[in-house]
């Protein structure tokens, strides 16, 4: 690991200077579950580690009139056992739970779980200077590309690696977001970016910006969230493939529903398409088929991941069926 | 002036005192610094579990934890848990399950299911694989594994 000079910031206003306006200069550390393999591997670089956990105050969950807020460094733990996430927000906690150890949840927090870096085997070795390291090649093209992207993705195939952001993208969760000029928000769906818009990010934080709350919008009446995760090992395993659906029901007439893929996409993939197509539809096996076969419409598989067209599909259909 | 930082703690019941460097994890202080060789290094990056400790009652991976973290805390560590004369109820019931083979991965074991039992002293199977999921064996097929923490639950409960 590279030396760094390590700062416990104090107060959430002086974090964007002490950030400063260059990516790889400086990083925030959360629970570091994520960041601390990166400075391991020589992956992140930085000069300065600016610890949050030495601001007060940051680690909450709250139900006010407009929805949840949840504190940037809630522990992914704590999330999972919060009886006061009720049901409304149980697509939340099902995401969650299914988050690599318990030791790992123990420490992981919500907004370090939303920026954590991909995983791609390329990116993360030491030995492939690939186009997110600042290379000018996606090894994924020509090498080993099982677990990669099969929609959105080029010129890097990189699938978004978390859980909980396909989760609070399906609740229409927004973040807060603190930089030099103060506080603005952000939908989920805005604050991701595809490579072919920023290869050296996932999402569209400054250098100098960070998550400091998330905010899950109260929903509808009869409204019910499931999440379906494949994965490889089912002890610890990032989602070969997922899905986040919500429905808000009435009688057996769908009115409204969101769905969110995980797994497949550089981003936390929403198909807009789909949920139109729910809404106002009786949840039959036909309507289900339907609307997983339009999920993956744009599929464009590399040469070992089309199983995920299919195996996407099925959750799809098999998630919309349980909540009807 | 020095790089390193200077950290007080509470390991095990002991103040401890140390200096480490900002990127020194806490497993690296803990093997190479102060000397607590029971934590074990398997992965280094989090699948393994083999380096489990409580900190302030939550278990973590020590391997994803910079040393300097533990200032002002209160961390257990296997070499908390029993002695060669009187073992941990947990420790006796992984000996008497034959819950290990080469062992490397033990000490993480017993940690997590110590961290388990104070929460829910009377986990089912199930609760038990869930909770233990962090923690990776090669060589039992951890059904012993599971049957020792079953069988500890109920000692503790009895004595
Ligand atoms: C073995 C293993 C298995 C895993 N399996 C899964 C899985 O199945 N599903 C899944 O979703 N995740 C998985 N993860 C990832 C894990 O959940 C994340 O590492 C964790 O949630 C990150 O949170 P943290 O607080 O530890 O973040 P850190 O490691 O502290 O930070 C992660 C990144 O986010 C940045 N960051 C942190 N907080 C903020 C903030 N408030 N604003 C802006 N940037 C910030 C950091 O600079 C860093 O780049 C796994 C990790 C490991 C090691
Ligand atoms: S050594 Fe820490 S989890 Fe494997
Ligand atoms: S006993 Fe050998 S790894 Fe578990």
């Amino acid at each position: 690991m590279k030396k760094f000079a390590y700062i416990d910031a104090t107060s959430v206003d002086t974090v964007p200077s002490l950030l400063g306006r260059r990516f790889g200069q400086a990083q925030v550390l959360a629970g570091g579950t994520d960041l601390v393999g990166e400075l391991k591997e020589y992956i992140a670089t930085p000069d300065r580690v600016v610890n949050l956990k030495s601001i007060p105050g940051l680690d909450y969950i709250r139900q006010e009139d407009d929805g949840l807020k949840i504190g940037p460094l809630t522990t992914l733990a704590d999330i999972e056992t919060s009886t006061l996430i009720n049901d409304q927000y149980s697509v939340l906690q099902q995401a969650v739970s299914a988050i690599a150890s318990p030791q790992i949840r123990n420490v992981g927090t919500i907004a370090g779980n939303i920026c954590q870096r991909p995983r791609c085997w390329y990116y993360r070795s030491e030995d492939f200077d690939c186009l997110k390291n600042g290379g000018d090649t996606c090894y994924s093209v020509r090498g080993v590309n099982r677990y990669h992207a099969i929609i959105g993705g080029g010129p890097c195939y990189i699938v978004h690696p978390s859980d909980s952001a396909v989760a609070l993208m399906s609740l229409n969760a927004s973040v807060k977001i603190q930089g030099p000029r103060g506080p603005r928000e952000e939908m989920l769906d805005d604050f991701f970016v595809l490579p072919e818009l920023n290869i050296m990010r996932e999402n569209g934080l400054r250098a100098n910006e960070f998550v400091t709350e998330i905010i899950v919008p109260a929903s509808k009446p009869n409204t019910k969230g499931i999440y379906v995760k494949v994965r490889e090992r089912d002890a610890i395993d990032f989602a070969m493939a997922s899905v986040a659906v919500t429905m808000t029901m009435s009688g057996n007439t769908c009115s409204e529903a969101t769905v969110v893929l995980g797994g497949v996409a550089p981003v936390p993939w929403r198909v807009p398409d789909v949920e139109q197509f729910l809404q106002g539809k009786q949840i039959t096996e036909d309507v289900a088929s339907a609307a997983a076969e339009m999920a993956l419409r744009e599929a464009d598989p590399m040469s070992d991941n089309s199983y995920k067209i299919e195996m996407t599909q099925n959750i799809v259909s098999q998630a919309i069926l349980d909540l009807a | 002036m020095s790089s390193k930082v200077h950290v007080q703690a509470r390991i095990n019941g002991d103040d401890v005192e140390f200096l480490c460097e900002p990127r020194q994890s806490l497993l690296e202080v803990l093997r190479d610094v102060l000397g607590y060789t029971g934590t074990k290094e398997g992965c280094n990056n989090g699948n393994c579990g083999a380096c489990s400790v409580i900190l302030e009652g939550r278990l973590v991976n020590s391997c994803l934890v910079f040393g300097f973290e533990i200032q002002g805390k209160e961390l257990q560590t296997i070499e908390g848990m029993g002695s060669p004369e009187e073992l941990h109820p947990v420790q006796q019931q992984f000996l008497e399950n034959a819950a290990l083979q080469c062992g490397i991965c033990t000490p993480g074991f017993i940690v997590s299911t110590k961290a388990l039992l104070d929460k829910n002293p009377d986990p089912t199977e199930a609760e038990v694989r869930y909770w233990l999921a962090g923690n990776l064996c090669r060589c039992t097929g951890y059904d012993k594994i599971v049957r020792a923490v079953l069988d500890a639950a109920k000692a503790i409960k009895n004595s």
